[in-house]
């Protein structure tokens, strides 16, 4: 039945930055269920701001693919959800409206960059989001809040109306409480689009299923390596014991480029983000620009003022490593590793059905622990890997360590997303048993 | 290593404003991550992947676009249905 969901969540944790107060529904597998919006997604008609002064007062005149199936299948678009600026960071202190708390403990941040999403799945407020994830953030705030983020393999959902920050390793994705929410909000957005040239004509139609008998799980070292919280080691160590008593078989395996693919990442997105952001220059929308002052000083003024600092930091890196002279050495070496990593994974992959390990090298962090960039960089050594390889990674609660949970993430080869939800599947069901 | 010379001819480049207050703070970060990114020179030198790779073209085809007024909506300024920018000259 289609009607008006009413929706006044009390949003203690500010994971939001927007509501729809009476929110329109339709018929369909979603009928009438509120669901949540990451702000870097476009929302026809509702202020879209990927948490950045300078998309303030953007309102959308289209809707991203993504939302147009999910208003399709019922669901009532009740919000948009507080984020990193333009998806940049790790905790969700980088957006410029303030930072969205942790509901498990609200001294901590709820991850990044998706954390509003996360923390409104979390504390209650909606049962399903939508976030993206280019270097692991949907998976970083799934796993510090406790909840289950899907990155899905590359091109299997359309990035229409997705603002863009690093194309070739974003995907929007589903988060929810459960493994069923997560498959169940996947099937519906998942499928081609002609709008974007990067997707598949692979829709998501699949059940999951608990039966994980003969199945292999490659264990890489480098996961459980230096720089991983041995107490989150052993959290993650215990949750593949548990798919072993499945019936499943682990078997340990190296992925040798992992030691280069966060430097990888990191020229390969900066990069692409100084492209992309150069659209944002106060002309056709968000503050305006001086209109007397000269083309560049009216672009600096508006940029200078309206970027927060981690975005115009990530945008003079990528300037600096496409750059005459250091190409070769940045850019060109990053996607050579780029391309090392995938091979590892295919490699490994041939062998093995997923791959498993900590999502998350430690639980969450204090709101204002990680000051520096580098710092708080490292802290996406675990999840990067599948974005440069562009394979599906699901994160989801295994466990606590000092009462705050700890995130198994199982990978699998492209387009075997439905392997990856059986697994996580199998082992939701069998530790809620 | 760049100096804070380079960051303000970086700044310059990306058209991002920065201001003599907050250059050696980023300076300094920059070189951190910088000198994190030199990890690539232990790549082994090989061919660029996608290099390989050739455009596949089609027709242009005419397909429904948004309406002018909905485009124009969130710009600051704008006359007779164009979007007013600052000044080339």
């Amino acid at each position: 039945m289609a009607g008006t969901l009413r929706f006044e969540p009390d949003d203690r944790f500010h994971a939001f930055l927007a509501t729809c107060r009476d929110a329109p529904f339709g018929n369909g597998p979603l009928s009438g269920v509120p669901v949540a919006i990451k702000d870097n997604i476009s929302t026809m008609g509702i202020e879209t701001t990927c948490a950045s002064r300078i998309l303030k007062g953007y309102i959308p005149p289209y809707d991203a693919h993504a939302v147009n199936l999910l208003k399709a299948a019922g669901a009532a678009v009740c919000g948009k959800t507080n984020m990193d600026e333009f998806g940049m960071g790790t905790t969700t202190e980088n957006s410029a409206f303030g930072p969205t708390l942790n509901p498990r403990d609200p001294e901590r941040v709820p991850g990044g960059s998706s954390g509003g999403s996360a923390a409104a799945i979390a504390a209650g407020l909606v049962p399903m989001a939508l976030g993206t994830d280019t270097g692991g953030s949907i998976r970083c705030p799934a796993a510090f809040c406790g909840i289950v983020g899907l990155k899905p393999t590359y091109g299997r959902v359309s990035r229409y109306g997705l603002i863009a920050y690093a194309n070739s390793l974003e995907q929007i994705g589903p988060m929810a409480c459960t493994v069923s929410d997560v498959s169940k909000l996947y099937s519906v957005i998942a499928g081609p689009d002609p709008r974007d040239s990067t997707s598949c004509d692979r829709p998501y139609r699949h059940t999951p299923s608990p039966d994980i008998r003969g199945l292999k799980i490659g264990i890489p070292e480098e996961y459980f390596g230096k720089g991983v919280d041995p107490l989150v080691a052993v959290v993650v160590r215990k949750a593949i014991g548990t798919l072993e008593e499945l019936g499943a078989t682990a078997v340990s395996c190296t992925l040798p480029s992992m030691q280069y693919a966060l430097a990888a990442y990191y020229v390969t997105c900066t990069s692409e983000a100084s492209s992309n952001l150069a659209r944002f220059d106060g002309v056709r929308y968000g503050p305006p620009a001086d209109p007397k002052k000269s083309w560049h000083e009216a672009f600096r003024d508006v940029r200078k003022r309206s970027f927060g600092k981690e975005v115009r930091r990530r945008i003079m890196l990528g300037t600096f490593a496409l750059s005459s002279g250091y190409y070769g050495k940045y850019y060109a070496k990053a996607q050579i590793a780029r391309a090392n990593v995938r091979a590892d994974f295919l490699r490994v992959l041939a062998d093995v059905d997923v791959i498993a390990g900590p999502t998350m090298p430690t639980v969450a962090f204090r709101l204002g622990e990680k000051s520096d960039p580098l710092a708080m960089y490292l802290s996406d050594i675990l999840t990067v890997p599948a974005n440069l390889a562009g394979i599906p990674a699901i994160s989801l609660p295994c466990g606590t360590s000092g009462g705050m949970p700890v995130g198994l993430q199982i990978m699998g080869q492209h387009f075997a997303d439905e392997r990856v939800i059986d697994v996580a599947y199998a082992y939701e069901q069998a530790v809620k048993a | 290593m760049v100096t804070e010379k380079d960051v303000e001819h970086i700044a310059d480049l990306a058209d991002i404003g920065i201001g003599t207050e907050e250059l050696g703070t980023f300076t300094q970060q920059f070189n951190a991550i910088l000198s994190y990114f030199d990890l690539l020179d232990q790549v082994r030198e090989g061919a660029i992947p996608g290099q390989e790779l050739v455009n596949v073209m089609r027709e242009d085809t005419v397909r429904p676009s948004l309406p002018q007024d909905d485009i124009l909506r969130n710009a600051a300024a704008t006359e007779d249905g164009f979007i007013k920018a600052p000044r080339v000259m």
